[in-house]
């Protein structure tokens, strides 16, 4: 803990994630400030071509972060409900992965034999999969009734295990010959007891350093998935939406692009940083990337 | 174990996966929606219309023999309507919205994303490799700390963000790039490479990020390595000890990666397609998955799942070459 509270981008990268955190659960409130919600269209912001008047897109006492062309709704508004969408999806899907990953590598590791042998050669297919494509293809599938945020829950989750599972089965073997284990089991412990007295506990700090590290990742697949239009259905606010309109609006206001997309690049970074310097605190040996 | 035993066993391995996949590609595309006759019929369509559209493409059938005249295109060819609509092999289905056999519709976009994939993926390994090298020999100075911050901003940023962000400033801003589309290398190969210089360095942006962490941290491991030590005990150069003992055996965990990346971005790039509007296969998916025009759908999503199991068959081989121990 001494050494995650001694380095300073750790530090800084939890910081501004817990203040992505605060941001999307005080969502409401923080947009009551200026009585502003991510709906409502508020035309006189605009010129007559659509384009927010004032600099920077139109930032004002009342519009902190600008406002969207053509609409007019509050860009800040639209990246704090923003932050639900991305921040919901990418830790259900982290949770799903973790669950599906621990398991698999567990079962992989402890068991051993053609069950091992399976599942490794189904982890290694998984892993290189073009999840992407899988994920826009099903995408065009499911019902569009069905809540589209537990559809990139369930997809981004399922697609995301591998990692885990991966090195889960690796420590399962190592503990396994571990002393403490191969006693537990002498002295006739059944399976289940030796995993969760033996393995599981001893697995914790990994898969809490790995589960970290995809977070970042599981939000930027949403965002991706909603840039690309699979996502969740408009009005409600996504970043990778947002990022998308702005595309067609890039020329004549850069601003629309830079605020969800400096969110989502902040946030991202924010907790890679933190999750490298739990990597590095937890696990030196698990390979540093920074000096 | 011989080559020519080893080099069978992975190729009857590739097949078996492929398989695999191509039974679980179909299933899930042609059993999940309610209706895919509805879907490739298109608007307005009437119950006769419908009727006919079943028939056409055979979904009367049970799904296993919808399978296997499926892999049967593949192989042979098939034909459509009782032989007004023929299906050259290989037969990757027939799309009834573009009038057109899904081969030759990949056929027209593969060239596009193979220009776009191939030259980011070149510049991304040489820029990758060289900087996280570097990094790791001045280890701890102002360079390796401003590659690395350079490297996690990478990492960090999505594709379509840098993308939009050099469209808006090379493009539009200093107006010295094009600011989207594509120009086929036959046509005007000076075209070609000026339109793809941009994604190609937005491409390479991200990517080289992680390959400057990987060979960085792979290139510290190996420099504490016994046989570093007895390279330089034994007085050759820094150079060679470098380039010949160390850079060797960070490849070999750096080539497995690059693998998969570049199976991984031959099947679509679908992001960076979209970003810079650029008609490639990845667009061909989306436009697909807009139209819900199922044939389309299976057939990339198989041919890009297929790159990837090629891919990972090079990188088996290439391990074999690179490491005499595997």
């Amino acid at each position: 803990m001494r050494r995650l509270l001694s380095d300073r981008w750790a530090v800084a990268g939890a910081v501004v994630a817990i203040a992505f955190v605060l941001m999307a659960v005080f969502a409401p409130a923080l947009t009551a400030i200026t009585h502003n919600d991510p709906y409502t269209y508020d035309i006189p912001a605009l010129n007559p071509s659509g384009v927010p008047l004032g600099h920077f897109g139109g930032v004002s006492g009342k519009h902190w972060l600008g406002v969207e062309p053509a609409t007019g709704r509050d860009l800040f508004a639209i990246v704090a409900y923003g932050a639900r969408t991305s921040l919901l999806v990418g830790l259900g899907a982290t949770v799903l992965s973790v669950v599906i990953g621990t398991t698999l590598g567990v079962i992989a590791g402890y068991r051993g034999g053609i069950v091992d042998t399976l599942l490794s050669r189904f982890t290694d297919l998984m892993i290189a999969f073009p999840s992407l494509i899988f994920m826009i293809a099903l995408g065009a599938l499911v019902p569009s009734s069905f809540p589209k945020q537990l559809f990139m829950i369930l997809v981004i989750g399922v697609f995301g295990w591998p990692q885990m599972a991966r090195v889960t089965r690796g420590q399962t073997i190592a503990l396994r010959g571990r002393t403490f284990v191969v006693a537990s089991e002498a002295i006739g412990a059944r399976p289940g007891h030796v995993l969760r007295t033996g393995i599981l506990p001893n697995l914790a700090s990994t898969v809490t350093v790995i589960a970290t590290m995809s977070i970042p990742a599981a939000i930027t697949t949403e965002a991706a998935l909603s840039f690309l239009g699979i996502g969740v259905p408009p009005p409600t606010p996504s970043w990778g939406r947002a990022i998308s309109s702005a595309i067609s609006w890039v020329n004549v206001d850069p601003w629309y692009l830079i605020a969800p997309g400096g969110a989502l690049f902040l946030v991202t970074l924010a907790l890679n940083a933190f999750g490298d310097g739990l990597r590095d605190a937890f696990d030196p040996r698990l390979g540093g990337g920074r000096p | 174990m011989s080559w020519l035993s080893y080099l069978t066993r992975k190729v009857i391995g590739m097949l078996v996966v492929l398989v695999l996949v191509s039974i679980a590609t179909y299933l899930i595309f042609w059993i999940f929606p309610a209706n895919p006759a509805l879907m490739s019929c298109g608007k307005p369509c009437t119950a006769s219309q419908l009727h006919q559209v079943r028939e056409l493409m055979g979904l009367n059938q049970p799904i296993w023999r919808q399978y296997l005249d499926f892999l049967g295109g593949i192989f042979a060819g098939r034909s459509y309507d009782g032989g007004t609509i023929t299906c050259a092999a290989p037969c990757l289905g027939y799309s009834f919205q573009h009038h057109a056999s899904v081969t030759t519709l990949i056929g027209q976009t593969f060239p596009t994303t193979l220009s776009l994939a191939v030259g980011a993926a070149v510049l991304w390994l040489v820029v990758g490799v060289a900087a996280g090298t570097v990094s790791a020999l001045r280890r701890g100075t102002l360079v390796d700390r401003g590659v690395m911050a350079v490297a996690i901003i990478g990492v960090s940023t999505p594709a379509y963000l840098v993308g939009l962000l050099a469209i808006l400033f090379f493009g539009f801003k200093l107006d010295i790039v094009p600011v989207g589309g594509y120009v086929p290398l036959t046509s005007n190969p000076a075209q070609w490479a000026f339109h793809l210089i941009t994604p190609w360095c937005v491409l390479a942006f991200i990517s080289a990020a992680i390959y400057a962490r990987l060979t960085r941290s792979q290139m510290l491991e190996a420099l504490n390595e016994d046989y570093v030590r007895t390279a330089r005990a034994k007085g050759l150069r820094e150079r060679r000890v470098i380039g010949r003992h160390a850079l060797r055996n960070v490849l070999i965990p750096v080539v497995t990666v690059f693998g998969l990346d570049l199976g991984g971005l031959l099947g679509g790039a679908v992001i960076t397609e979209k970003v810079f509007s650029m008609y490639g296969m990845g667009a061909l998916l989306l436009d697909a998955v807009a139209k819900t025009d199922l044939p389309v759908i299976t057939g990339v999503t198989l041919l890009a799942a297929t790159f990837v199991v090629v891919a990972n068959f090079v990188v088996d081989l290439a391990y074999k070459a690179l490491d005499p121990r595997a």
